[in-house]
């Protein structure tokens, strides 16, 4: 496969998974305004100023908007066209990806993602967000839920595959760091948080419905929810599929599935990083991570997953272009054969 | 519906009726079968077809619009219809216009014959801004240089084929033939089989054997390519559509790197050979080595690669020397040259402004010339001089005399007309090209029919689709 294609398979993945949790966390948060109805300014900030902070450029925010409210924010990660994270830009660029390789994915799939592009281009996108902004973002994730629908039944099981799989994982991974961070400033920076107010305890519901999480939690844990079960699901879970680790997993899967190595060893830089990140995650408890501080492990996964996703581009995507003598020999020995 | 009440053919000929408005003999069972629809079943059907081309992304990008604009080609669900004898005709003189296009190519690079022979004047061959001295006396693969020939044909008033260019580097449209006939499958499915039209859908396969044929010796399973400019270029969408259709690599300049005059492509297991090329942009960004040095969409080294005989081209380079509209104007002697044939497809009259007394004619009669640049395509760099203003007019003296090389003329040709559907006012004539797809491999494979292009716009005379033209779906009818 190419290698420019496995990097616009790679990112029209990732924008895809991108949409949809910012569609997620934005269409959670306006809900659970509906519960807040007295707060004050500052503490409407408080309540929105984070999701600028863990998703997206604060200071690029700052220069378009003077304040972080509801509207404001909810503008800024959905139509503003300035920022490259906002819902309109990641499928725009999801589009732009999957144009440069028309050739390698199904019919299917493009025509949804067309669809949707033009979608959010038109009036009528406008016009459903005025009216409705929950309608609006089922819009959005009922996309996103085709496109991996159909990413999982049209597309073969080959090297163009593990890219779209690799480009989600990662994503997916990241974003649920960053969805469980948006509360951390309500936590000690070290050790196990103390009693919770009716507010923390509604905003870290918030979380879990942010990453589709709340069935499954309330399956496992019941009704209560603080911070230290909802991170012990939202990252150590091995089942549930949008928790670290298992994003990890599939990661690790993906990877070892495109070079062909076995598990428990690596044959290369992006499987040694992956793995390594992987055991880390299936060997620790959430006591050990919240004496070490969540917000300071949630930084250290974000940048883990940035190494691999790194390795990945110099392994499959950059090295192609730098290749050594040797590799150039054996190739002409392969074509004069 | 009624397709032809109030219709009239006015002084043009019409595709669909005779000069008394009845109905042409191929065309009348679509007529017949056409008219039992309502206006809201044609509604239906029509926005039905937009849509999906929309949704499909078969569109084309308008250049010097900032906003990056996507185009659909409109479409027009009124078929052309060609009967058997006709299109034989035309089949006929499109392989005798390619085996001699072929041959003065391979005389103009190499022993010059028809320019020592003063059949075609060597000032024009070597004045040609496409000619390629770099390549004479190279041999190219299987001695072919137009593997796939797009040719311009028009009909005048009596109805009479006429060539209007060929298209001999990398003509366009292929594509939309092919969508166009899926669409009309879908809305009209009973009428196919009624009527018998022949399929055009064996295209990609004959292309891919046309570029096979090519292979350089000793290579059994040859990688074909297909090189883009990229996504921004207005035909991408036919780009990824041929290279998916041929299970083909679309490949962007960067993606080809040279080792040792091999060619090879980046893959994510390192480098694999290619060994065909189908090359969708000019020679001049080929090759940033040999050609224009600030081209970021070639292959440095590329040309060398060629020159060894390890890759393959197709067009093959420096056929724009064909495509110069100068040396059209010789086509019909070209054509006596080499085959000994007369033409089965005419030019139009055509005027050589570096020619004195054609350029005092061109110069006295203006006004009634269409004029055109030597080497522009795609409606620009043209004159119009019947619906021209008098500054027009005056600019393009201007031009002929500064660079009469550069300049030909041609009578005004009204181009045949074709029921279409307009918005306002029903179905209207509306002037039509068709540019028929020739494939020249092992043998000579014409797709029956081609892109018939409609000057959407009520009187014009202008098909290109970055100036208000829209296509319909050809189809040539079984015997």
């Amino acid at each position: 496969m190419l290698s420019r294609v496995a990097n616009s398979l790679y990112w029209l993945s990732r924008y895809i998974e991108r949409a949809d949790n910012v569609a997620r966390i934005l269409d959670v948060n306006l809900q659970l305004l509906l519960d807040f109805r007295r707060l004050d300014d500052e503490h409407l900030s408080r309540h929105w100023l984070p999701i600028v902070q863990t998703t997206g450029d604060e200071d690029h925010f700052f220069e378009l908007y003077e304040e972080a409210n509801g509207r404001t924010v909810t503008e800024y990660f959905v139509f503003q066209r300035e920022n490259p994270n906002s819902i309109a830009c990641s499928i725009a660029q999801a589009r732009e990806n999957a144009r440069m390789v028309r050739d390698q994915i199904t019919i299917e799939m493009w025509e949804e993602i067309n669809r949707i592009h033009l979608l959010l281009r038109s009036d009528r996108a406008q016009e459903m967000w005025a009216s409705s902004p929950t309608e609006f973002f089922h819009e959005v994730r009922a996309s996103s839920c085709d496109l991996q629908g159909l990413i999982a039944s049209t597309i073969p099981r080959n090297e163009g595959w593990y890219f779209l799989q690799a480009g989600k994982y990662i994503e997916r991974a990241d974003k649920t760091t960053r969805i469980l961070d948006l509360r951390h400033a309500s936590l000690p920076s070290h050790g196990v948080p103390g009693t919770m107010s009716q507010t923390d305890a509604l905003e870290w519901s918030a979380i879990l419905r942010s990453c589709s999480a709340w069935d499954a939690y309330r399956h496992i844990h019941g009704v209560d929810v603080g911070p230290r079960r909802v991170s012990q699901l939202l990252l150590l879970s091995p089942e549930f599929p949008r928790s670290v680790r298992f994003c990890v997993a599939e990661l690790d899967s993906v990877l070892r599935a495109l070079s062909g190595a076995p598990p428990g060893r690596f044959w290369n830089d992006a499987e040694k990083r992956s793995g390594r990140l992987l055991s880390q995650l299936q060997f620790t408890d959430i006591g050990e991570i919240f004496a070490r501080g969540l917000h300071e492990y949630l930084d250290s996964l974000q940048l883990q997953l940035n190494d691999v996703g790194e390795a990945l581009f110099s392994i499959y995507i950059y090295h192609p272009f730098h290749e050594g003598f040797s590799d150039q020999q054996q190739q002409q020995q392969q074509v004069l054969g | 519906m009624s397709l032809l009440t109030n219709y009239a053919s006015e002084e043009f000929f019409d595709e669909m009726v005779h000069p008394d408005s009845a109905i042409r003999p191929h065309y009348q069972r679509f007529v017949e079968r056409f008219e039992t629809l309502d206006r809201d079943e044609f509604d239906a059907k029509r926005n039905a077809v937009d849509l999906a081309f929309l949704r499909q992304g078969i569109t084309f990008n308008v250049y010097g619009d900032s906003q990056g604009t996507e185009r659909i080609f409109p479409f027009d669900l009124i078929p052309r219809i060609i009967p058997a004898a006709e299109w034989e005709h035309l089949e006929r003189g499109l392989e005798q216009r390619i085996t001699a296009l072929n041959l003065f190519l391979h005389d103009v690079y190499h022993e010059q014959r028809i320019m020592k022979d003063g059949v075609v004047p060597p000032f024009y061959v070597l004045s040609a801004k496409h000619f390629r001295r770099e390549f004479v006396n190279f041999q190219v693969p299987k001695d072919i240089y137009v593997h796939i020939c797009g040719t311009d044909l028009i009909r005048d008033k009596d109805g009479n084929y006429l060539v209007l260019e060929d298209n001999c580097r990398s003509p366009s449209g292929v594509s939309y033939v092919l969508e166009n006939r899926r669409a009309m499958k879908r809305s009209f499915p009973g009428i196919f089989e009624s009527i018998g039209v022949r399929p055009v859908d064996s295209y990609s396969t004959d292309l891919l054997k046309t570029m096979q044929h090519i292979a350089p010796a000793g290579v059994a399973d040859p990688t074909v390519v297909l090189l883009t400019p990229g996504a921004y270029n207005s035909a991408y969408f036919e780009h990824t559509y041929l290279a998916r259709q041929m299970g083909i690599e679309i490949v962007e300049g960067r993606d080809l790197v040279v080792r040792d005059s091999h060619v090879y492509m980046r893959t994510t297991r390192g480098l694999r050979p290619v060994h065909v090329i189908y090359r969708r942009i000019d020679d001049d960004f080929l090759d940033p080595t040999v050609f224009r040095k600030d081209s970021v969409l070639g292959v440095p080294g590329l040309i060398n690669a060629y020159r060894e005989g390890n890759v393959s081209l197709a067009n093959s380079i420096g056929t724009g020397v064909a495509d110069d509209k100068v040396v059209y104007y010789f086509l019909p002697r070209i054509i006596k040259y080499y085959l000994d044939q007369e033409p089965i497809l005419p030019n139009v009259p055509t005027y050589l402004a570096s020619e004195e007394a054609d350029k005092k004619y061109m110069l006295e009669h203006l006004p009634e010339l269409v004029v055109k640049a030597a080497n522009e395509s795609g409606g620009y760099g043209m004159l119009m001089g019947p619906r021209a203003s008098k500054e027009e007019i005056e600019k393009f003296r201007g031009l002929i005399e500064a660079d009469p090389r550069n300049y030909i003329g041609q009578p005004m040709i009204s181009l045949s007309r074709h029921p279409t559907w307009c918005e306002e006012s029903g179905f209207e004539g509306r002037h039509v090209d068709l540019r028929p797809f020739i494939l020249y491999g092992e043998r000579t494979t014409i797709m029956p029919g081609g892109l018939t292009r409609v000057a959407l716009r009520k009187g014009s005379l202008v098909v290109n689709s970055s100036q208000g033209g829209g296509s319909k779906d050809t189809w040539v009818l079984y015997d």
